[in-house]
């Protein structure tokens, strides 16, 4: 057996690797060429064209002198922080919710994730109107008599953000109770047995055996949050177009700015490049971690 | 079901046939056609009902003299200028491409990526006609790069004639002070002072009109040509900030992000007495019905000696050396300049034509206004599209965002306006 085993995986791995090359083919040229041509243009004096020179860490300078770009990141660290609690908190509440074996469980799985298969390009429309105080929630409170009822968040510089919270963990949260719902219908019934007979609350079995056991469910839950937050734009070009003035600013809106609008693709590509390395950053020790408990698992 | 799918594929190979026979037409005829027609692939962004009906005058006359219009609209001025600077790039350029007259096309000239019209500027005797603010941008060492088409004044004051005269407004302002008083008025009367887009562009072309009107010309080029940072911390142009400031008083809450044309709309419906507005404002009043000089009124400026500003757009020719290619570019040239597409041109687009000897009876007061206007020289102001580059101008709008929608004081903004234009000048 030790000795027909290698042939065999040997045979597999081929089939497997062939099957793999379109794919690897795919990354290599679509990702990682694009990426590393990213990282050439941004250490040139690029404009509209992409040109050959080198003017070393010039523009990387400038992106770290330029107030928008240093807000913008500043934005993305709290809108980043309060949207992936936010839609993990929600998102297992809703799972534990569904859980319950509710009835009409169908419909209403399909009502909690059906924000994220649409466009935030639509729905943000939709959003901005619900959010202005002259044609949304506000202006219907008040005609309802409550004339002193103010809900202007969207017009003003230090709460606009949150409105950008608000509306996109509406749109993810669904996302993450799927996830999460799925780990949940994976716990093993005796656990739940065991633990009624030991008298166990029920939110005690959630939270210190069923919640650690979720923890392959909650983080791939949190790198795809984490990606949607990285690459936060429509949204924000939907609803503010990053004002007030320049309070929802986010990195991925002064990219797009620069490299079309303001034809400068060498800060554009700067600012591409300070993104990657900033996910990556974050990304590498938890997978690291991942990999480690892995590891462990195996051993 | 099954006779519907016969049906449906009867038809299908029916069309394919007619298509055949059509494709296979030309091929068989006697005689080929007299002469090849210039085809010319024409890239612009001129898509809502207004203006295509405006490209559609040139297309006619392009095609009337013996060229072949084939028209590749891209919604978005951006969407636009990048498809074709991804197009010149990957070497399947248009014949033309539209840009606004800027220096957004700077950098293709530099690079040697565009045909000069040199000859069609001589015939047209271009030096003699144009306005000097529009051959400055177009003419680069030398060599004209673009044709113009249009001339567009982005910072009108439109108002209102119901609103000013629920609020007892006898007559337009005639300076600045004026103005502010009106706005009072207006508030006064309970309606919306200002009709305004808290949006970053629109916000410098309010911007841009206070500078001109309250700073005046010599400031403005100061700044904006010469990038004289002693000029920006200079207390006139402290002043200027101050003033800017001062119209945040009238306006209203739903203001931020506002889109143009719904700021537009308020002044239309007279809740709002007065909009800074480009010309193209003008498209929703008569979308609405409403009249220059009825139901709405225009005034550029302040005074008989007011700054006049001009932009506009303009068509580039990337460069190619197919002579049939370079015959579509002349002719094209020479067909949007022309006298008869340009009045036809300008009565639909809201602009005024780029030259003096047009057809003004279809025009309406303000375009005859502009026209007027324009034959004084000195008054003739360039836009800042035309003096800055993309993004610089992009990185002057965050800093003008910031200082209208955060509480900056006037200093912290010119410090943010000296240090953008040193951080984008190298």
């Amino acid at each position: 057996m030790v000795a027909a085993a290698p042939t065999r995986r040997k045979a597999g791995c081929t089939a497997a690797y062939i099957a793999l090359l379109p794919m690897a083919l795919t990354v290599i040229g679509a990702y990682v060429c694009t990426m590393l041509w990213t990282a050439r243009v941004s250490v040139s004096s690029a404009r509209i064209f992409p040109t050959g020179d080198f003017v070393g860490l010039g523009q990387y300078e400038r992106l770290f002198r330029n107030a928008r770009w240093l807000l913008s990141l500043e934005n993305l660290a709290i809108y980043g922080a309060i949207f992936v609690i936010a839609c993990l908190v929600l998102g297992f509440l809703l799972a534990v919710f569904i859980d319950q074996k509710v009835v009409g469980e169908g419909a209403l799985r399909t009502v909690f994730l059906y924000p994220y298969a649409m466009s935030f390009v639509a729905t943000g429309l939709v959003w901005q109107w619900i959010l202005n105080p002259e044609l949304g929630i506000q202006r219907v409170v008040r005609q309802l008599g409550f004339t002193d009822f103010t809900f202007d968040w969207i017009v003003h510089q230090d709460k606009a953000l949150y409105t950008i919270v608000l509306a996109t963990v509406w749109q993810a949260s669904g996302l993450v109770m799927a996830l999460l719902l799925s780990g949940l219908r994976g716990v093993d019934e005796e656990l739940w047995k065991a633990a009624r007979i030991d008298g166990i609350p029920v939110w005690r079995v959630y939270t210190s055996i069923v919640l650690p056991m979720l923890w392959p469910s909650l983080s791939t839950a949190f790198v795809l949050l984490f990606v949607m937050v990285v690459k936060l734009f429509d949204a924000v070009v939907a609803m503010t177009q990053g004002g007030p003035g320049t309070a929802t600013e986010v990195p991925a809106k002064f990219i797009m700015d620069y490299l079309f609008g303001r034809a400068n693709i060498g800060l554009a590509s700067a600012a591409s490049i300070v993104l990657l390395a900033t996910v990556l950053a974050i990304v590498a020790p938890l997978y690291y971690a991942r990999l480690k408990a892995q590891a462990r698992g195996h051993a | 079901m099954n006779q519907a799918t016969q049906a449906a594929g009867g038809t299908a190979a029916a069309v394919l046939m007619l298509a055949m026979a059509l494709a296979s037409g030309p091929s068989r005829a006697a005689t080929p056609p007299p002469a090849e027609p210039l085809k010319a692939t024409v890239s612009h962004w001129w898509t809502s009902g207004g203006e295509s009906a405006a490209i559609r005058q040139f297309a006619d006359a392009f095609n009337a003299a013996g060229g072949k219009w084939i028209d590749q609209a891209v919604a978005g001025a951006d969407q636009s200028r990048a498809s074709t600077i991804n197009r010149i790039v990957g070497g399947n350029a248009p014949v033309a491409a539209q840009f606004n007259t800027s220096r957004q096309f700077r950098d293709i000239v530099d690079q040697g990526l565009l045909n000069n019209i040199d000859d069609v500027a001589a015939r047209g005797n271009w030096n003699a006609i144009l306005p000097q603010t529009i051959i400055d941008v177009i003419r680069i060492d030398g060599h004209y790069y673009a044709a113009p088409v249009d001339i567009h004044m982005p910072a009108w004051f439109f108002y209102s004639k119901k609103a000013f005269a629920k609020a007892g407004i006898k007559e337009e302002p005639k300076t600045w002070e004026a103005f502010l008083a009106t706005l009072d008025r207006l508030k006064a009367a309970g309606v919306i002072p200002l009709a305004f887009g808290g949006q970053v562009w629109q916000e410098k072309i309010v911007f841009d009109a206070v500078f001109a009107q309250v700073g005046g010309p010599d400031l403005y080029l100061k700044v904006y040509r010469d990038r004289d940072l002693n000029a920006i911390r200079s207390p006139a142009f402290r002043n200027v900030l101050v003033n800017f400031r001062k119209l945040r008083g009238y306006i209203d809450p739903g203001s931020p992000g506002r889109n143009w044309n719904d700021a537009t709309a308020l002044v239309v419906s007279n809740r709002a007495g007065v909009q800074i507005m480009g010309d193209w404002a003008k498209g929703e009043f008569s979308a609405a019905g409403q009249v220059a000089g009825r139901e709405f009124g225009c005034f550029p400026g302040f005074g008989p000696k007011a700054p006049y500003m001009v932009a506009g757009d303009a068509f580039v020719f990337p460069k190619t050396a197919k002579p049939n290619v370079v015959k579509a570019q002349k002719l094209l040239a020479t067909v949007l300049t022309a006298p008869g597409p340009q009045a036809a041109f300008s009565a639909r687009k809201g602009s005024i034509p780029i030259r003096p000897d047009v057809d003004t009876s279809q025009l309406d007061l303000c375009a005859r206004m502009g026209i007027a206007i324009m034959q004084d020289r000195a008054r003739q102001l360039p836009n800042p599209e035309m003096l800055l580059e993309p993004d610089l101008n992009g990185a002057l709008q965050d800093v003008l965002t910031n200082f209208w929608n955060r509480n900056q004081s006037p200093e912290q903004a010119q410090q943010a306006f000296a240090q953008a234009i040193q951080d984008n000048t190298w």
